[in-house]
């Protein structure tokens, strides 16, 4: 998209269309990081569910995989985790 | 063959939105809403108009259910009062924020506290500011006619707003007078499909009303303004082509009676215009110059034609059924606030009257009528704001 350069190429309302960080990398603003003990996950797909930001995506055998560079770290994946195979750690840890 | 129903105002409005082929009616159905979606109700049930009912839980969510609707690409309509609007308030803004040509009816009561039901402007113009246009009725044809009206206005691109067709409770609402409605075939050609500037769409998904920074801000803020003041020249013509197409026409922006020679305007809105009217036929009779002026289009307000009016009269006296709190009434200040530029400008003598439904009948305008007289004689208004019949 380019930037209008008038009122006349406004639309009537602000609109947004779907793309990948609009916002820049909001992995940025996270203090505590979702890891996934893989040995744990029984690939119930919850946390892939209740991602709000979906940047959890479902691997080929349903294991779960976090985009780091835009997680912000809320931790909502680790409290649904029934078998608590999230854990949420410190950034700098 | 266009039929004649004979019925309440707030039923009318009913009969306006299924002329109009609304396909999503939104509404709170308890108290302060009115038989006006009650009578809706009851078209959808039986079959008589194809539209989806949507029951919620408050005003505020039925505004929600609307902008939905609206922006999902369908004709919207619903039906508030009072508080009901009060509560509708914050979706209001988001409404003309997103430039969705929804209607709606608003059956003037007063505000509580101290609880009254009875009519008054307080409710829908204290909505004043939210970017919606305003229209303020005087019998239950126009209430008809303008809900019409306003689909095609709020529907043409050079506007995109949404509307607000006010009407007095009780003295409208309730009243039950004979209103011509047409052919639903002379409807069509007058009022074609829904168009709005945007519509929602699965395959091409976007998101609206998003965040803007203060960069981008101010220039959709602008491109309201410009939109009203495209109603305001897109008003008057509707009207115009109405009259032709129906046989009801309204002055556009206001309904002037006898202004043409007056020494002195009254100007009002809502159904004291009617009132007004017959106290112009008796003070004429008098020999007193005097006309009548119905502000019919509060926003966007029509200052031009307000100076125009103001040209060859000696005094203005607004009544307000509506009281500014720490100022005066809202047709006063925007009267004067348009007259401000004029190098030779008239008198303006405010008066509030009829708040939470007291009676404003012709006696009473004709009263404001002769004070204001005496003032223009005098060449100074002695009190700047008069409340009329108030306990001393």
């Amino acid at each position: 998209m380019t930037v209008p350069k008038s009122r006349r190429d406004m639309p009537l309302t602000p609109i947004s269309y779907p793309t990948l960080g609009s916002m820049g990398k909001t992995g940025s603003w996270r203090t505590f990081r979702p890891v996934i003990d893989y040995s744990k996950c029984t690939k119930c797909t919850l946390c892939w569910v209740y991602c709000p930001d979906a940047v959890i995506t479902r691997r080929e055998d349903d294991s779960p995989e976090i985009d780091y560079d835009y997680c912000k770290g809320c931790g909502i994946c680790a409290n649904e985790c029934p078998v608590k195979a999230i854990t949420m750690q410190r950034e700098e840890e | 063959m266009a039929q004649i129903v004979i019925d309440t105002a707030n039923h009318i409005a009913g009969y306006a939105a299924k002329a109009a082929r609304v396909k999503v009616v939104a509404a709170y159905p308890i108290t302060p809403q009115t038989t006006i979606v009650e009578r809706i109700a009851e078209f959808v049930e039986s079959g008589e108009m194809d539209a989806e009912y949507i029951r919620v839980e408050s005003e505020h969510s039925a505004m929600a259910a609307c902008i939905g609707a609206a922006a999902a690409g369908v004709r919207t309509f619903t039906a508030t009062s009072a508080h009901g609007l009060a509560l509708m308030h914050e979706a209001l803004h988001w409404a003309s924020g997103a430039r969705l040509p929804i209607v709606m009816a608003v059956v003037n009561r007063a505000m509580g506290a101290p609880w009254n039901i009875w009519p008054d402007f307080s409710d829908s113009l204290s909505q004043r500011d939210t970017g919606w246009i305003q229209f303020y009725c005087a019998d239950n044809q126009e209430v008809f006619d303008t809900i019409i009206q306003a689909y095609r206005l709020c529907e043409d691109e050079r506007v995109f707003l949404p509307a607000m067709i006010c009407l007095e409770g009780f003295i409208l609402s309730h009243t039950y007078m004979p209103v011509k409605i047409y052919d639903q075939e002379e409807i069509d050609a007058f009022l074609p499909p829904y168009k709005t500037g945007w519509i929602l769409d699965v395959n091409n998904p976007f998101s609206h009303a998003n965040i803007v920074s203060p960069e981008w801000y101010m220039e959709f803020r602008y491109m309201i303004q410009e939109a009203m003041e495209n109603a305001k020249r897109l008003i008057p013509e509707i009207d115009k082509e109405y009259g032709r197409r129906f046989g009801f026409q309204y002055g556009g922006l206001i309904d002037k009676y006898r202004c043409d020679d007056a020494d002195l305007i009254i100007c009002t809105m809502g159904t004291m215009g009617c009132e007004a009217k017959i106290a112009v036929d008796n003070l004429r009779r008098e020999g007193l110059k005097v006309g009548a002026a119905r502000i019919r289009v509060y926003r966007p307000f029509p200052v031009e034609e307000v100076r125009k009016l103001a040209e060859n009269t000696g005094i203005i006296a607004t009544i307000d059924r509506h009281i500014s709190f720490g100022m005066e009434g809202f047709l006063a200040s925007e009267i004067k606030a348009s007259l401000y530029h004029m190098e030779d400008k008239p008198l303006l003598a405010g008066f509030i009257a009829g708040l939470g439904g007291r009676d404003v009948t012709f006696k009473t305008i004709e009263g404001i009528a002769k004070k204001s007289l005496k003032w223009m004689e005098m060449g100074r208004v002695e009190k700047e704001t008069v409340w009329v019949d108030l306990r001393e």
